[in-house]
């Protein structure tokens, strides 16, 4: 294959397998990395014997994506540590192995273009009590019963905002759990403003949502919009929640609240993208509080020279999104013409699918008065027990200081959890939040097996902070930005 | 079936489950001391390292990442 364009691709989820795909069809020679032990990402996370098939969607889309891959070289159970794009090259390195193993394999990868398809995670915003076990955000609801067949309790409520939470509600149902209620915390008239005008633009998206409401009705699951979990009850563990009818900007509405029992609850109010790869690439970042994400022109090419994203990280459209995306992505980076009739396809569907990302942040997207339901001291950063007032009372420092001085963001996920809410109760404090997404370290690896590789220095500028134990987690090292 | 053990006691779980799979499955929530309490699972995907255990002598391991293997010994973390 002398000749052939080398394509490395990060991430294995609609995204980066639909990139794969082209890429291949384009003639390239592809390196495909993930960090979980399957592929699929998020959506189509699975397992061959635990996951039931009724909880999969788009199934056979994913196993023609797979059946690809026998041309491609594949790298499951892989941690990116490091990456570098200069001078038209790309250089990748990973460890492989069980997830957070001691002495995984090395792996260098060098490649002529990357596309980068890291995905989102769960955005949970932070209620009284969210501390408590029981508690878990709704991807991981999804993911527990999907990859393990299991649910964290026997009575859930779920709650949040976004399309996400009705197949949360419905996997739920499936693998076990009662569901008492889903709760979606926009009103009707945000709703009506994302998903009623210019339905061609929807493109069966509408449908999908009224199936789903449809699934749940008949799981007797009631869908409650305007709504949300205000509060968790309970001592050792989740012992039920406070509801409360929410207005338009997120606020509880006094008198509205009312108890109910159940023994967990499942948290979602958007997504987070994961920036960390394309950060440490260089890419350009642009948004605001409500979501930055990579930006890209029309053949998803970051503003670095052989970085093409695609996926949520370039904005939260959802899989349908990601899979035109990364095919457009995917193709570009392995050097084919955008005018090539096989792409024409997949770059209809993305400019109807931002189109898409626009609406859904319109009728979903965070509030800012979600902070009055928090407590003076609610724990909002989790891995470091940081309350709403110790970050507030901070609010005037540059963000660095009032980090070190709280410690909010500096734990084991480094603020991957909390960012959000830490930026927003900052905002509303009078301080001006920026830069919380930028971190030194890509993925979870060891001090110890980075060492072993003999050149740990130039990625981790991070100091070991509580143990000085050297096999002690990267990411749970004390972040020095 | 696999077998592994936390804290000293003998628990059950299906081939290909997570550890937090197994731990869950077999009725636990929590398994990590916080200073705030008990933690489990909060992100189930590797992100908010709420969910570490320590596997086999090997400290820090995400358990809603790691897949069990039978003969596992699991054991709970405490931070101060």
């Amino acid at each position: 294959m002398t000749g052939a364009k080398r394509v490395a691709i990060l991430g294995g989820g609609p995204a980066g397998l639909a990139a794969a795909q082209a890429a291949l069809a384009a003639g390239a020679d592809v390196t495909l990395l993930d960090e979980g032990g399957r592929l699929g990402g998020q959506y189509w996370r699975h397992h061959e014997q635990l996951t039931d098939r009724r909880l999969q969607h788009g199934w056979a889309r994913f196993e023609r994506l797979r059946g690809v891959l026998d041309r491609a070289e594949v790298h499951t159970g892989a941690s990116v540590w490091s990456v570098e794009a200069s001078d038209g090259l790309v250089r990748l390195q990973a460890v492989v192995g069980p997830a957070d193993a001691t002495a995984r394999a090395a792996l260098d990868i060098e490649a002529d273009a990357v596309v980068v398809a890291t995905g989102a995670h769960d955005l949970a915003l932070p209620v009284p009590g969210w501390t408590l076990p029981g508690v878990t955000t709704a991807g991981a609801a999804q993911a527990l019963a999907k990859r393990d067949g299991v649910t964290v309790g026997r009575r859930t409520v779920v709650s949040g905002a976004g399309p996400f939470l009705l197949p949360v509600a419905q996997s739920l149902a499936v693998a076990g759990s009662e569901v008492v209620g889903v709760h979606e915390a926009s009103r009707i008239g945000a709703l009506a403003a994302g998903w009623l005008p210019r339905p061609w633009q929807l493109a069966g998206k509408a449908g999908e949502l009224v199936e789903y409401v449809g699934a749940l009705a008949r799981h007797g699951i009631p869908y409650r919009i305007g709504s949300g979990v205000v509060r968790v009850l309970g001592t050792d563990r989740v012992e039920g929640v406070v509801i409360a009818a929410l207005d338009a900007e997120w606020r509880p509405i006094p008198g509205t609240e009312r108890e109910v029992a159940c023994d967990a609850v499942a948290l979602g109010h958007g997504f987070t993208p994961r920036l960390e790869v394309a950060i440490a690439l260089g890419c350009t970042i642009e948004g605001d509080r409500r979501g930055r994400f990579v930006v890209v022109d029309e053949a998803q090419r970051t503003s670095v020279a052989g970085v093409y994203a695609a996926g949520e990280i370039t904005g939260i459209g959802g899989a349908d999104a990601a899979l035109a995306e990364g095919a457009v992505a995917g193709f570009a980076a392995a050097g084919g013409a955008r005018d090539d009739a096989r792409i024409s396809g997949p770059l209809a569907v993305r400019r109807r699918m931002r189109a898409f990302a626009a609406r859904l942040e319109r009728a979903h997207g965070i509030r800012p008065g979600w902070t009055s339901w928090l407590a003076d001291d609610t724990v909002v950063c989790r891995c470091e027990n940081v309350t709403r007032r110790a970050i507030a009372d901070r609010a005037d420092a540059p963000l660095r200081a009032m980090k070190l001085a709280t410690r909010a963001g500096l734990g084991p996920c480094q603020g991957r959890t909390c960012g959000r809410a830490v930026e927003a109760i900052v905002a509303e404090a009078g301080g001006a939040p920026e830069g919380f997404d930028r971190r030194p370290v890509l993925a979870p690896v060891r001090l110890g097996e980075v060492a072993a590789l003999g050149r740990g220095s130039a990625v981790i500028d991070t100091e070991p902070a509580r143990r000085d134990d050297a096999e002690t987690t990267v990411a749970a090292v004390e972040a020095q930005q | 079936m696999i077998r592994i053990t936390v804290d000293a006691e003998s628990i059950e779980g299906r081939d290909g489950q997570t550890i937090a799979g197994v731990l869950i499955g077999a009725g636990r929530t929590a398994w990590r001391t916080a200073q705030t309490g008990d933690r489990g699972v909060f992100c189930g995907i590797g992100v908010c390292h709420d969910c570490l255990v320590t596997v086999n002598g090997v400290e820090g391991v995400r358990a809603c990442q790691r897949e069990a293997v039978d003969g596992d010994r699991v054991e709970r973390e405490v931070r101060a």
